[in-house]
């Protein structure tokens, strides 16, 4: 039997075919159809500025993914993302605008711009950290645990900002602190900061997911926790550092918002952490664990953005707009579940023809 | 001589996975009122063609028979419908739920208005938990069982569908002599009220025994069918595996030196934390020595064994490795200094279902491939196919998903993932639950190879036969206590049985020494 098998050519582009796409790339269909439907309904929207413009939106969605994508993939969730994007822009305008003072004196010092983001960084890392520690230490359902501080992030940024919002976050020559709009306002080669982040993020944490040791054990971990535990998997260390990281993909958005925006307001994210999810979904990744890409969780972000900002151009009320997100995800999570089986006898039949 | 009454028939079943063809035309004929046995090496087809008969998977080409008449089940309701029910290999239970609520599931028993009738479920689950001599509650969650119970739950599940057709895929791969002679008289009563029975065993003297007709697949083909009264134990190793068996023997190659050592341990039974499950343990295993620890259910061995991986936490008492303490080290600590455990349940404890057969193989050594944080697959892929042919895993390629393996190839998995480790010490809880003859012998011959080279082995074992050829030493357990030190080569299969037993049992440390 192997010896027929082994008599087949292999074709180099045999990752690539059609029927592949089809199975493997329910994301993909569904953006191919968005971008046919709205070219077809507005002339404008394949413009390469509207493209661009698009694209920074999707930027935004795909950072707070590619977080979440790591915390679901171990079966967990992270719902205080949005509210960790709200805390960072606020953070970042209360130090810009009113500086730090150094506790027991008059002296306020105005940190330049990089440590603003270094530290905006860290505070995501920190309410990361905090979820990481509730859930591994204290046993807390990562969902409670997460509702839980999607409040009290908020809550603090709202208190932090005094509930106003920070405008016209430029910085002053004379202060030294100047340039922070250029995270979200800045281009390189044509393409916003934002973009950049996203791309650069999104390919470290492909490396992170299939080449290095901490990929392997968040898969494990996922596909059966106890069997990783045996297996000599850190468990807690790896969930506390997924938390982390999504913690630090959330503030970097809220950078990046306040940035183009130049403004901080506490409000800003809500409900964030929703099309997060969504993407990460449609992108094939399984709410139970164990399964999920990058590539998915991106084309995820795509599909969700450029159907967002396509009913916008369109002209389509925002009421009808969430009707037909909403029933794009449902659509898109239903089709997988056709697709799995089908998509697993692919997957015998070629482990069985690999020998 | 008279044709016997067939029930269930199988004509021509081919099944193919892919480019597996895990049934090559088999034809299989069930007696009414008897208990046919299926014999066959690990992957030679035994589940499939189970599967095929209770309706879960459909077969590729062939067709099935029931009492005469052309049958094609669309699923296993059907099959269910018919009065056909499975014991399934690999256990099937929802742990979140009760005794009760497994053994119903889909089958409620309802009352007038359609709403579930719970007093009735409970009676019928204590009847028949008495029916096998087991006191597990209705109310209990399965969940918190223990695997051999888990087992039993699994069993009664069938017996309370009232099947005429009952299939038994390796139903004692968990339970204790005892609870495998009660099996049997309840086999028996069922045969008396006219129920077929098929009969997957790796235990073959007992398979053998309860037997009223034979069948041997090897390789996917259904190579000899006879009555059992017309065949013996050597005969059928010899058609499974197509050549002489051999049984494992250990070689004497303990050396002096001290690999792993356990000093006073004392450990609380972790589902009812009053109660001990080890009090006051010790032990000593040196390189090269193979050390059984022989017991019931329930004695305490997956206890002992889970906390020297590192699983559970003792009370009191030391685990030294080399000389040195290890309790206070993480699981993945105890591995890179060099203990490892091949777990109980290779479903809940060993395997990631979602994973590859590589993938799985590699996951305890995973670091070991890194260079500046990068995992270098080639060596890795070098290893995990050396380790396949090390412990002779049946599988297509290592890129194969791990579910789409035998269950005693499955095993194999976990061993080789052990073993890939570079352990100084194995410890292993029932390392050949579900594995063939052949592959037992090779097995325990893999770790006597091991330990040739300054391995320490301690492995945990409910099958007195393997207790008694595969180790140099035996620690008989007993309620949490070594009732007796024992060397096999000079004591009797019924003294270390009789060790065992919690009720005879008296502190015999050293006897036949
Ligand atoms: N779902 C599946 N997909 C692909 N291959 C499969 C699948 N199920 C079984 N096989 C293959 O079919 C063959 C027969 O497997 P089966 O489970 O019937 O063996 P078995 O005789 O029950 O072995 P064991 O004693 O180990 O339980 C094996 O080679 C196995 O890898
Ligand atoms: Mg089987």
């Amino acid at each position: 039997m192997s010896n027929i098998v082994s008599k087949v050519k292999k074709n180099p582009f045999a990752g690539f075919t059609f029927s592949k796409l089809l199975t493997e790339g329910r994301a993909f269909i569904a953006l191919a159809v968005i971008i046919v439907v709205f070219a077809y309904l507005s002339p404008n929207y394949l413009n390469l500025s509207n493209v661009i413009v698009m694209t920074r939106h999707v930027g935004l969605n795909a950072l707070l993914a590619i977080g979440m994508l790591l915390v679901i993939l171990t079966a967990g969730i992270d719902l205080s993302v949005g509210s960790t994007v709200g805390l960072s822009g606020v953070l970042a305008g209360f130090m810009l605008m009113q500086g730090i003072q150094v506790p027991g004196t008059h002296t306020v010092l105005y940190p330049s711009v990089w440590v603003i983001v270094v530290l905006c960084l860290f505070a995501g890392a920190l309410v990361g950290l905090l979820n990481g520690i509730l859930i591994t230490r204290f046993k807390v359902a990562p969902f409670i645990t997460t509702l839980g501080t999607l409040y009290v992030v908020r809550g603090t940024a709202l208190l932090i900002a005094k509930g106003e919002t920070f405008n016209d976050m430029t910085g002053k020559p004379e202060l030294g602190n100047t340039g922070f709009n250029v995270l979200g306002l800045g281009k390189f080669l044509g393409l916003p900061t934002g973009v950049w982040v996203m791309i650069g993020v999104a390919l470290l944490t492909a490396v992170l997911l299939t080449k290095t040791v901490f990929g392997r054990w968040l898969y494990a971990l996922g596909g059966n926790e106890r069997a990783a535990e045996l297996s000599g998997v850190p468990i807690k260390r790896v969930k506390i550092w997924v938390y982390t990281l999504s913690g630090v993909c959330a503030a970097a958005t809220g950078l990046i918002i306040a940035s183009e925006l130049t403004a901080g307001a506490p409000q800003t994210g809500q409900s964030y952490e929703l099309n997060a999810i969504a993407a990460v979904v449609i992108g094939g990744a399984a709410l139970s664990g164990g399964r999920g890409h990058i590539r998915g969780t991106l084309l995820g972000a795509f599909v969700i953005g450029f159907l967002g900002d396509g009913l916008v151009i369109v002209g389509v009320s925002s009421f009808w707009q969430m009707v037909i997100q909403g029933a794009v995800i449902i659509l898109a999570v239903a089709l997988d579940e056709a697709q799995q089986s089908s998509k697993k006898k692919q997957k015998l039949a070629k482990a069985a023809s690999d020998k | 001589m008279s044709q016997p009454d067939v029930v269930l028939r199988a004509k021509k079943v081919r099944k193919e996975y892919g480019l597996t063809v895990a049934l090559n035309d088999v034809d299989f004929d069930l007696v009414r009122g008897k208990v046919t046995t299926l014999f066959g090496e690990n992957g030679a087809g035994k589940s499939t063609l189970m599967k095929i008969l209770a309706g879960i998977e459909r077969p590729t080409s062939g067709s099935l028979e029931l009492d005469g008449q052309d049958i094609s089940f669309s699923n296993s309701t059907h099959a269910k419908s018919h009065g056909i029910s499975i014991i399934h290999q690999e256990l099937s239970l929802a742990p979140n739920l009760t005794v009760r609520d497994n053994m119903f599931l889909g089958s409620e028993i309802r009352s007038m208005g359609g709403r579930v009738n719970y007093t009735a479920e409970n009676d019928k689950v204590r009847e028949i938990m008495k029916r096998l001599q087991h006191n597990i509650r209705p109310d209990e969650l399965v969940g918190d069982l223990r695997l051999g119970q888990q087992q039993i739950v699994e069993i009664a599940r069938a017996l309370a569908s009232d099947a005429r057709i009952l299939i038994m895929d390796e139903p004692t791969s968990a339970l204790s002599n005892v609870e495998i002679e009660i099996l049997f008289t309840v086999i028996e009563d069922l045969k008396s009220h006219g129920v077929s029975i098929i009969y997957i065993s790796h235990h073959l003297e007992e398979a053998l025994h309860v037997a009223d007709y034979i069948y041997v697949l090897r390789d996917s083909n259904m190579i000899a069918t006879d009555e059992a009264k017309n065949v013996d134990l050597p005969g059928i190793v010899r058609m499974m595996i197509g050549r002489e068996g051999v049984g494992a023997t250990a070689l004497d190659q303990k050396t002096d030196q001290i690999v792993l050592e356990i000093r006073n341990l004392t450990i609380a039974d972790p589902s009812n934390p009053a109660r001990l499950a080890i009090d006051n343990f010790s032990l000593k295993v040196h390189a090269g020595e193979v050390v059984c620890l022989y017991g019931q259910m329930g004695a305490g061995r997956t206890e002992l064994l889970e906390t020297i991986a590192g699983r559970l936490h003792q009370i009191s008492g030391e685990i030294l490795l080399n000389g040195v303490d290890i309790s206070g080290l993480t699981i993945g600590n105890r591995i890179k200094t060099g203990v490892a455990l091949v777990p109980e349940d290779r479903q809940r404890d060993g395997l990631v279902q979602l994973l590859t057969v590589g993938h799985n193989i590699s996951l305890s050594s995973v670091s070991d491939f890194v260079k500046k944080f990068i995992m270098r697959t080639n060596p890795e892929i070098v290893s995990i196919e050396k380790k396949i042919q090390d412990v002779r895993v049946k599988t297509s390629s290592h890129k194969s998903l791990i579910t789409s393996l035998s269950g005693g190839n499955q095993q194999k998995v976990v061993i080789g993932k052990v073993l890939l480790t570079g352990p100084k010490a194995i410890i292993l809880d029932e390392p050949t639950r579900g594995i063939d003859v052949g592959a037992k012998a090779e097995i325990f011959q893999l770790l006597t190879e091991q330990a040739k080279h300054g391995l320490a082995v301690l492995f945990a074992t409910s099958e007195i036969s393997e207790a008694m050829t595969a180790a140099n030493r035996i620690v008989v357990l007993s309620k949490g206590h070594i009732s007796a030190e024992m060397d096999p080569k000079k004591v009797s299969q019924p003294d270390v049985m009789a060790a065992a037993d919690d009720k005879t049992s008296k502190r015999r440390i050293g006897a036949g020494a």
